[in-house]
């Protein structure tokens, strides 16, 4: 059959070039990682001195990571001289917390965790004290999550989006030059010279590559999920389905936009014009905030709906029927594209 | 016996620049017909259309009846395109073989074809080597076999000795002559080269899209008066550029 014909021919190519094999499968693992450890960084803990505080409250802050040391007075000039991110005082009942803020980043998330261990010991008394009164405090001081836990780092947000925009990523740049090289080498020209439909093309080309995109989304979600600890709340199928739904369309796209690409060069060109604009409106920044011509925009990108297809289930912990609208959608892009890829090869051959 | 191709008013143009005017060519079973002509002259696409790789803008062609482009001919047509088209990732076996499959031999049937067609070519002892350490010359050679894989009816060779040294040549151009003669193949070849030309039953001489004349090459040398095809070439040049100068 000419379809697996092509789809070993393909696979071979594809196994022959290492290099281009290493980008697949190592280079998104390398980024995944170097970004993880950057939005984990800072968690050298925070140092507060704390003077004249109850000692449930000290247990309490010692337990969010916060190296608390004990002084009898201090002053701003103490924060500066012993290195200290703050300094929580009580003053006649009233708290009065000093930050060092020489990196605002830091004194934001240690002013967080004392308010929040702080709020939590008042909830507890009140409660303590009197049940009814614990109801309004609640409401008063919300400490509550809805998604993820006290441990949930910005990356656990961000994670899910990665997985999926970095196996869009690639699987378009590896499959539109794969494609690409044919054109330029004359192979294309060559192939039309057989009798082979272009359907068949499109559709070895889809396999072909999808073999490698397949693998790529297994490895890249199970490294995820299992080496770098990025919370999962749903089910990991979901997750590949999801991905392996985004490489058919980053295939289709990457093929069909390789016809309009004269040279490996240009092809690259693709990537600031197609690819990166994606993560803007894959769910990294919140659309609500955007302009409504931008939503619009956002309702065109298929990593709209994988990022929000992805945060749903390994964050949220959603299964496949509550994000079957994106999957529609992604499924609408991908037979989009293939028709079009369809389309673009009657350059070629009308047949 | 009908002809292999028939070309009937052809026109082509690449957005606005005209590339085929009007080309009428009638090419008879089991003849070795060269096209001759500068580059530019027209002479891939006029090739490649009768392959039914470009559609024309008016007129028709024919091959072996049928009227092209048509998918179930291009199974009798052997191609070999001007640039090589090899997979260099693959060994020459593994191109032969991928086009094999893409005509639908079989297990059989590719063995003894690839045997045949890279034994033509010299490239038996090589098949086992990747194409990115081929030369330029056993490239040509190895594009050469592919075209012959399926053991078509109709060969059309773009300038199919270009690259290739003078030993080999002359040895590609016995099996054509063979394959002709023997086989009864109707083959086209595009060239720049005259003493190819020679070697051909019939020419057409292609300038600036169209075909300023064809016959056998004893023909058009009487035609024009001349002792060889290259005056013949040049003479037709200076004719055509003359008739412009006039118009």
């Amino acid at each position: 059959m000419r379809i697996s014909a092509l789809i070993k021919r393909i696979t071979l190519q594809l196994l022959r070039d290492k290099r281009t094999l290493g980008l697949m499968f190592v280079a998104p693992l390398l980024i995944l990682t170097l970004m993880y450890f950057l939005f984990n960084g800072n968690t050298v803990d925070p140092k507060l001195g704390v003077v004249g505080i109850d000692e449930q409250l000290v247990k309490g802050l010692e337990k969010t990571d916060i190296q608390v040391i004990e002084y009898e007075k201090a002053s701003s000039d103490t924060v500066i001289d012993k290195d200290l991110d703050g300094l929580l005082e009580a003053d006649s009942g009233n708290m009065i917390l000093t930050l060092k803020n020489d990196d605002t980043s830091k004194a934001k998330a240690l002013q967080m965790k004392v308010n929040q261990v702080a709020a939590a010991q008042v909830q507890k008394k009140l409660i303590q004290q009197s049940p009814a009164a614990g109801g309004m405090a609640t409401k008063q001081i919300d400490t509550k999550y809805v998604y993820g836990n006290k441990d949930t780092v910005f990356f656990d947000v961000l994670s899910p989006i990665l997985v999926g925009y970095f196996v869009f990523f690639f699987v378009f740049i590896i499959s539109g030059i794969g494609l690409l090289r044919e054109r330029t080498t004359g192979t294309l020209d060559r192939l039309m010279s057989t009798p082979i439909r272009r359907w068949e093309i499109v559709t070895a080309y889809l396999t072909g590559y999808g073999i490698f995109a397949i693998v790529q989304t297994v490895i890249v979600v199970i490294y995820a999920i299992n080496v770098l600890d990025i919370v999962l709340a749903g089910s990991i199928f979901d997750v590949i389905l999801i991905n392996l739904l985004l490489a058919l369309v980053a295939l289709a796209l990457g093929i069909l936009l390789s016809s309009f690409a004269a040279s490996e060069f240009q092809m690259i060109q693709f990537i600031p014009v197609v690819v990166i604009p994606q993560v803007f409106f894959a769910g990294i920044f919140p659309l609500d905030g955007m302009a409504d011509w931008l939503q619009a925009v956002a309702k065109i990108m298929p990593m709209y709906y994988a990022g929000d297809a992805l945060k749903a289930v390994m964050y949220k912990g959603m299964g496949l029927g509550e994000i079957s609208g994106d999957i529609i959608a992604l499924a609408v892009f991908a037979v989009i594209f293939i028709a079009l890829n369809i389309v673009a090869l009657k350059k070629y051959r009308t047949l | 016996m009908n002809p292999s191709i028939i070309v009937q008013k052809v026109n082509k143009s690449f957005g606005k620049k005209p590339v085929l005017n009007e080309v009428n060519l009638t090419i008879g079973k089991g003849q070795l017909y060269g096209l001759i002509g500068p580059s530019g002259a027209g002479k891939t696409t006029l090739v490649k259309m009768i392959v039914g790789m470009e559609k024309a803008n008016s007129g028709t062609i024919h091959v072996l009846d049928e009227k092209m482009p048509n998918l179930a001919i291009l199974q009798e047509i052997g191609y070999m395109a001007q640039s090589n088209a090899l997979y260099l990732e693959l060994t020459g076996e593994e191109n032969l073989k991928f086009f094999a499959s893409l005509f639908k031999l079989n297990k059989d049937e590719q063995r003894t074809r690839i045997a045949y067609a890279s034994n033509l070519v010299n490239l038996t002892a090589d098949l086992k080597k990747r194409v990115a350490a081929y030369s330029g010359g056993m490239k040509r050679r190895l594009s050469l076999a592919i075209a012959l894989i399926q053991d078509p009816q109709l060969l059309i060779l773009d300038e199919p000795t270009v690259g290739i040294d003078p030993e080999l040549k002359l040895s590609i151009w016995n099996e054509l002559l063979r394959l002709k003669n023997d086989e009864g193949k109707t083959i086209i070849v595009t060239t720049h080269v005259m003493d190819e030309a020679e070697r051909c039953d019939m020419v057409a001489m292609v300038r600036d899209g169209a075909i300023l004349a064809s016959g056998t090459p004893d023909e058009l040398k009487d035609l024009y008066h001349v002792g060889s095809l290259d005056e013949v070439f040049l003479k037709a040049g200076v004719k055509q550029h003359e008739n412009l100068g006039v118009n």
